[in-house]
């Protein structure tokens, strides 16, 4: 993922709708109308998500002319997903090690003050 | 949640209020080190990384009050993660005060990065020992209930990051915690 774009995808997954969208085409490609469905929002309002999620390299168009399905960019998502985590995976993952980086420093200051001690 | 690791040394993550969250973790360590680890570049450049393999060639800490920090994660396939902020407070060993706003890493400097949202948060971290241990909370304050939601549900901050895995189940959760 160039970082350039990274900011156009942390946007489009800011949105509640945008989210919803993306969680309904995780069990399947789906037309507009039938993405439209769920939420009071009228088809113009749902082409604007749509737009801003395929901007952002998270949803493709499938080859049905007729249809115009959207479908998930699934590789765009477990890029970003698995680097930084959720929230909390991400402070979980950074708290675990300041952990161990704490203990290496407890030990330097034992030094330090082991050396002090002995002048 | 889940049964890793002890249980009162578990992070505990709550949204509270509109806009905060509140987290709370113990850690083996007395308070005046993690006060260094959370304010000394050398130091938290080796934590702060979150679980992907990212590094940290840009820490930059000024710790003073009105003093600016800026941290910039660096990931695989050259994404970037910008963190930057001013402390208001500064009193070690127990209680830091600074702002926080994340960007797209695209600019070393405090300036010329995209943002992800638009304003900031303030973060509060209070530290507590008790026999050797230290109780870390930290809390924030974020500038909407939109963006504070976005931070818990879609992952780091600004929602970059939903687990594939679990997206139906964080994103159809409206309301509840990851």
């Amino acid at each position: 993922v160039p970082h350039d774009h990274l900011s156009t995808t942390f946007a489009a997954l800011a949105d509640p709708t945008r989210r919803a969208i993306l969680a309904r085409l995780t069990s399947g490609e789906a037309s507009v109308n039938e993405l439209a469905e769920p939420f009071d929002m009228s088809l113009p309002a749902i082409s604007k998500h749509l737009k801003v999620l395929e901007r952002a390299g998270l949803i493709s168009r499938g080859r049905d002319a007729q249809r115009r399905p959207r479908r998930l960019e699934a590789e765009r998502l477990k890029e970003i997903a698995q680097w930084l985590g959720t929230y909390r995976e991400f402070w979980e993952a950074s708290f675990d090690r300041l952990e161990t980086h704490l203990q290496a420093m407890k030990k330097e200051e034992e030094k330090k003050h082991g050396r002090k001690r002995k002048q | 949640m889940d049964a890793r690791g002890s249980s009162d040394r578990q992070l505990v993550v709550d949204a509270v209020g509109e806009r905060e969250i509140v987290m709370t973790r113990i850690v083996a360590a007395p308070r005046h080190l993690v006060f260094d680890a959370w304010t000394k570049p050398e130091h938290v450049a080796r934590w702060l990384l979150g679980p992907g393999g990212s590094t940290m060639p840009t820490c930059r800490i000024d710790l003073r009050v009105g003093g600016a920090w800026r941290y910039i994660l660096h990931g695989p396939n050259g994404m970037k993660m910008g963190m930057k902020g001013v402390y208001r407070e500064i009193s070690p060993p127990d209680r830091l005060v600074f702002t926080e706003s994340l960007d797209d890493g695209a600019d070393d400097s405090e300036k010329g990065a995209t943002p992800m949202y638009p304003g900031e948060s303030i973060n509060t971290i209070t530290l507590v020992e008790r026999a050797g241990m230290t109780t870390m909370t930290l809390h924030s304050l974020y500038p909407s209930r939109e963006i504070r939601d976005a931070a818990l549900h879609s992952g780091m901050e600004t929602g970059v990051a939903i687990s594939f895995d679990r997206l139906e189940a964080i994103l159809g959760g409206a309301g509840s915690l990851p």
